[in-house]
């Protein structure tokens, strides 16, 4: 520090005085000078305290700045304590039917991949791959191992054993990425409403399972949806009944044999599929490769919803009750039924050349399966009326059921609504459904004539009745008349003993494939019942392509023969399964 | 007098200090703990998963219906027919036994218990 200056020092001040100076402005100078130097050492002391100040702010912002260039940059993170180790189980959802049984689940296996410049011994491990893998080709494998390819795909799926056999190879460029595939324990069983999967987009460590067909596609969404991964799918298929009416389906085609044969039943109430079979059917689990030119011959078509058929003379009591609902006519009405009926140059005539007439009676009309009497029904009814009508009962476009296959299966309507047209679908030629629209349209009639929609969803909740058809009196006189048919009439074989069974059946020539005609020798035959009659429950549809039993003298190939004992056998083993008890009384009357 | 309290709160915060250090290691080996059991329980799951698929696989409807036929002889089992439906009026109660074995020498003196006489 240095020296305090005195602010009067004695030698200038005498040096002052001598030259008559005033001393007292040696005093001020050096006073100005003294203050001069304090108020800078305070503003220095003032300007670090400011610089102290200003860093302790930068700093703090610098700090806040890069946490949040931190927290920006990284990867959000749950902390730890909230991590669940759950996370991998958000797989596709399970399928389930009505009872709780899995459809198709998933499980764990592994791909087989090779990364070749990693390999010790490329030839000898292609030698021992091809080994474990017969469909695979050594020469393919060597050449790609010995190439420029840095990664390559040789298995998607290998079983367990064949993992362990491709670990015994030792070689450290064969490498295993985690897959989940999925599982149809079931087999051929529901193979058709399940469609089936394919691996999407893929990774080494894991592969995309999307919906291939069927309600795996249909509900692909719901089902991949990781927030779903605990919610199963219920559908409204019965396992048990699905794999009965399979069995009874398989051997009632091979002892009639038919080329194909599909069936559907159908609660009454809800519009739930039950079990819906189609014939011949596919394994889920690998779906197969069709290379066949005939859409309807590949396995994987589902005749009972992509098959769309004339229907036959299933379609009369469809007539029937329109009459009767709009007012025109009650089951003793006496119809015309003299063959032949002619409109234009057209005439219609009896299968087989019969002749019911002069008159029948609407009952008889729906027993004896007259197609003259039909006819004159259905110009009773007129083509509006009756266009509006099957537009009720769901035939005039693709049935809503939950299937990818469903919406592009749109019933063959007449190009040109004509009267002609009118009077033969009326007895169900010139309009071509599946037999999935049947069922709808038959549940909706005989329910007490309530408008059902087809789901393969297991229902939840208190029914709720859909728009009405036909009035319940009408409904109740159709199943009569439907009763009448398999008591008395084409559908004899029909009767189960104790379940009451109403249905109606159908023969329909098989039209060319060259569109010229009909064949001769080629039926589709379809039975469509209900039961019990009284309280309706179920309604099934059996439908069999090229069917014909042959233990007569000459071969039969009406419906009443092949569909009608087939759907009886179904009735006969299915409704138990369902709790349905046999109406004793019957039974026993029966014995 | 000050210094005992200075002693005592330094004494006081070596304990806090003590006991969050503690705690701190502890949260951490709970936290392990946690994931580990998650862990666990991610495995499990997958295993059930693989145990349902596997039941579901078991009892496909098609092999059971094979095995009810093979074990025919041992089993007797029968596809669901409406002919087994019975009415409950139909099915006898059983015989109380402990009545029988109370009456000894049963002496018939008005009408006859059938169940006797058999």
């Amino acid at each position: 520090m240095t020296m305090r200056t005195p602010l009067r020092p004695l030698a200038r001040i005498l040096k002052a005085r001598s030259s008559g100076e005033n001393p007292d402005t040696i005093e001020r100078e050096n006073l100005r000078l003294r203050h001069e130097e304090m108020r800078d050492t305070t503003r220095l002391r003032a300007e670090g305290r400011l610089l102290v100040l200003g860093l302790c702010f930068v700093s703090a912002f610098v700090v806040v700045g890069l946490r949040m260039g931190q927290v920006a940059a990284s990867n959000p993170e749950e902390p730890q304590a909230v991590t669940t180790g759950t996370s991998i189980l958000a797989q596709r959802a399970d399928i389930l039917d009505r009872n709780g049984r899995i459809l198709a689940t998933n499980r764990t296996t592994h791909s087989l991949y090779a990364q070749p410049q990693e390999m010790i011994d490329p030839l000898y491990a292609a030698k021992e791959l091809a080994k474990i893998f017969p469909d695979l080709n050594e020469d393919k494998l060597i050449k790609d191992f010995t190439g420029t390819r840095k990664f390559l795909w040789i298995k998607r799926q290998i079983a367990p054993e064949q993992q362990q056999a491709v670990h015994d190879i030792g070689d450290p460029g064969l490498l295993f990425g985690p897959r989940e595939s999925r599982l149809y324990p079931n087999g051929k069983l529901a193979s058709h409403i399940l469609g089936g999967t394919k691996f999407g987009r893929e990774g080494v460590m894991s592969a995309e399972i999307v919906g291939q067909s069927g309600i795996e596609r249909y509900r692909d969404e719901y089902l991949r949806d990781p927030a779903n991964g605990d919610k199963p799918l219920q559908l409204s298929i019965d396992l048990s009944v699905q794999s009965t009416m399979r069995e009874v389906l398989f051997g009632g085609m091979h002892l009639l044999n038919a080329k194909g044969a599909a069936a559907v039943l159908m609660d009454v109430h809800t519009g739930e599929i039950v079990s819906m079979v189609s014939l011949p059917d596919f394994d889920p689990n690998g779906r197969p490769t069709f290379a066949g030119q005939n859409a309807a011959d590949n396995p994987r078509f589902n005749r009972a919803v992509q098959g769309v058929y004339e229907l036959g003379s299933t379609f009369k009591i469809f007539a029937a009750a329109q009459a009767m609902e709009l007012g025109l006519m009650t089951p003793d009405t006496l119809i015309p039924a003299t063959p032949p009926f002619k409109w234009g140059k057209h005439s219609i005539r009896e299968f087989e050349g019969h002749n019911y007439g002069p008159m029948l009676s609407l009952t008889d009309m729906i027993v004896k399966s007259s197609n003259v009497a039909t006819a004159h029904v259905a110009q009773q009814i007129g083509v509006a009326r009756q266009k509006a009508f099957l537009d009720s009962l769901g035939f005039l476009d693709a049935t809503p059921v939950e299937l990818t296959e469903a919406s592009g299966a749109k019933p063959l309507l007449p190009p040109n609504w004509s009267e002609l047209s009118t009077i033969t679908i009326g007895f169900g030629h010139g309009l071509s459904a599946s037999p999935l629209h049947l069922a709808t349209a038959y549940s909706s009639l005989l329910n007490g004539g309530t408008r059902v929609t087809p789901t393969l969803i297991k229902h939840q909740g208190p029914i709720r009745l859909g728009p009405r058809v036909v009035r319940p009196e009408v409904s109740a006189a159709s199943r009569a008349m439907l009763r009448a048919v398999v008591g008395e009439g084409t559908a004899s074989f029909g009767d189960v003993r104790g379940y009451k069974v109403g249905g109606k059946t159908g023969t329909a020539d098989k039209p060319r494939e060259n569109g010229k005609g009909y064949y001769d020798d080629k039926v589709i035959t379809t039975f469509a019942s209900v039961f019990p009659v009284d309280e309706p429950k179920y309604v099934l549809i059996v439908t069999m392509d090229e069917a014909v039993e042959t233990s007569g003298p000459k071969p039969r190939r009406t419906a009443g023969w092949t569909a009608v004992p087939v759907a009886a056998e179904v009735i006969r083993r299915v409704a138990p399964i369902l709790g349905i008890r046999p109406d004793i009384e019957t039974l026993a009357l029966g014995q | 007098m000050r210094s005992v309290y200075i002693v005592l709160s330094a004494l006081f915060v070596m304990g806090l200090a003590v006991w969050a250090y503690k705690e701190n290691y502890a949260t951490q080996e709970v936290l392990r703990e946690v994931s580990q059991i998650q862990r666990d329980i991610g495995h499990q799951q997958e295993e059930l998963a693989v145990l349902r698929a596997e039941w579901a696989y078991l009892n496909r409807p098609s092999r059971l219906r094979d095995l009810a036929e093979l074990n025919f002889d041992r089993l007797g089992l029968l596809p669901l027919l409406p002919e087994q439906f019975g009415e409950v009026a139909s099915v006898a109660f059983p015989v109380e036994e402990d009545i029988l074995m109370e009456l000894d020498n049963p002496v018939s003196v008005v009408g006859s218990l059938e169940a006797i006489v058999q």
